[in-house]
């Protein structure tokens, strides 16, 4: 814990201080960048086509719900956020910014961005907006995170969200591409969240957070990021057999997800923590060259 | 005349300056941003009026 932290009381009771860059800062802007890169996934494979601006809309939706979604868990997890060094340094645990001030920020736009999506764009993608930040704030923050190892587990589905959303927000549906996407990034979330549980462990047990590598230990953290890995192999592959995803997507997933399940062998395998690291840089990696090379066929053709 | 010291509130020209310009920024961010709702809005009402929905 930093000197700096001060305590939850007076987060609580404190004029704001806090900057517009700290109002920024809990928007969670790197969260939100594979978020709305997601999103725009969703929206450039989808068929059908958008008027730019409403497409820059829904766009703008979705980051404007993504990081509300962020300043509400911020708000809730300002306790335990004061006890990790990860998130010592958020606005809330340094004082610079009153909890309830968060609190009141997320919740304006959240409403904001899922009024605006179902008047610009439909009522599909702003319920499953909504869905998405509601799972995120009520399921995976209140309900699973304290809980249960299995909490970014479930709880992952909230971030699974944004390719259906983009989808939806073109087509005014749900489809087995969309939920397929939907399924490449809940199963791609566990391994990824754990390879950062696994050298953050002491964070989470500080915070009294039952993540898998608290809970259940490395070896069985490992083991199951080996298993989620090669679920993800070829689920990321079948956008070229639905048709959403090109011979260079195949090829291009093929490689990654062979990568991806090499580095979990070698996270297993390994008795430091350096692998791990490896491994969480490379997953962000893995997620953002699959999207990227979805979107730059559908851009291409 | 009183030989009491003054004992209201002492004004801290750093400080409230310091203050000040944080809570302009905040404004002018909130400002910033209620023009750009106003122009989305706007902008969005033309392109569906329009008929530039999703095809």
């Amino acid at each position: 814990m930093t000197d700096s932290v001060v305590a939850p009381e007076i987060m609580d009771s404190q004029a704001s201080s806090g900057t517009v860059r700290d109002y920024v800062a809990l928007l969670k802007p790197r969260v939100m960048s594979l978020v709305v890169f997601s999103g725009v996934a969703g929206m450039v494979v989808a068929p059908g086509h958008l008027h730019p601006v409403l497409a820059l809309v829904a766009v703008l939706c979705i980051a404007l719900a993504s990081g509300a979604a962020g300043a509400i868990n911020m708000w809730y997890d300002r306790d335990i956020d004061a006890m990790m060094d990860r998130t010592a340094r958020r606005p809330i645990p340094q004082g610079l910014i009153p909890a309830e001030e968060a609190l009141a920020f997320g919740v304006i736009l959240t409403i904001v961005s899922v009024t605006l999506m179902g008047l610009a764009l439909n009522w599909v993608a702003a319920g499953l907006l909504a869905l998405a930040s509601g799972f995120y704030i009520f399921i995976y923050t209140m309900w699973l995170k304290r809980r249960t190892p299995q909490n970014i587990v479930i709880g992952g589905a909230a971030g699974a969200f944004p390719p259906m959303i983009g989808w939806a927000a073109v087509t005014g549906d749900v489809s087995v591409a969309s939920i397929v996407l939907f399924a490449l990034i809940f199963f791609w979330t566990p391994p990824h969240f754990w390879a950062l549980a696994i050298f953050r462990k002491l964070d989470y047990q500080h915070a009294g957070v039952p993540m898998l590598p608290v809970v259940a230990g490395e070896a069985e953290t490992k083991k199951q990021m080996l298993i989620y890995t090669l679920i993800l192999m070829p689920l990321a592959i079948s956008p070229y057999f639905l048709g959403i995803g090109g011979l260079t997507y195949l090829v291009g997933s093929t490689i990654l997800g062979l990568a991806f399940v090499a580095l979990a062998v070698q996270v297993l395998r390994s008795s430091d923590h350096k692998p791990a690291k490896r491994m969480f840089a490379f997953s962000i990696l893995y997620l953002f060259l699959l999207l990227a090379i979805l979107i730059g066929e559908h851009l291409a053709v | 005349m009183s030989d009491q010291p003054n004992t209201g509130p002492v004004r801290k020209h750093g400080a409230d300056t310091d203050v000040h310009r944080r809570q302009r920024g905040k404004n002018l961010a909130m400002l910033a941003a209620l023009l750009a709702f106003i122009v989305i809005i706007y902008v969005v009402a033309m392109v569906r009026m329009g008929g530039g929905g999703a095809s």
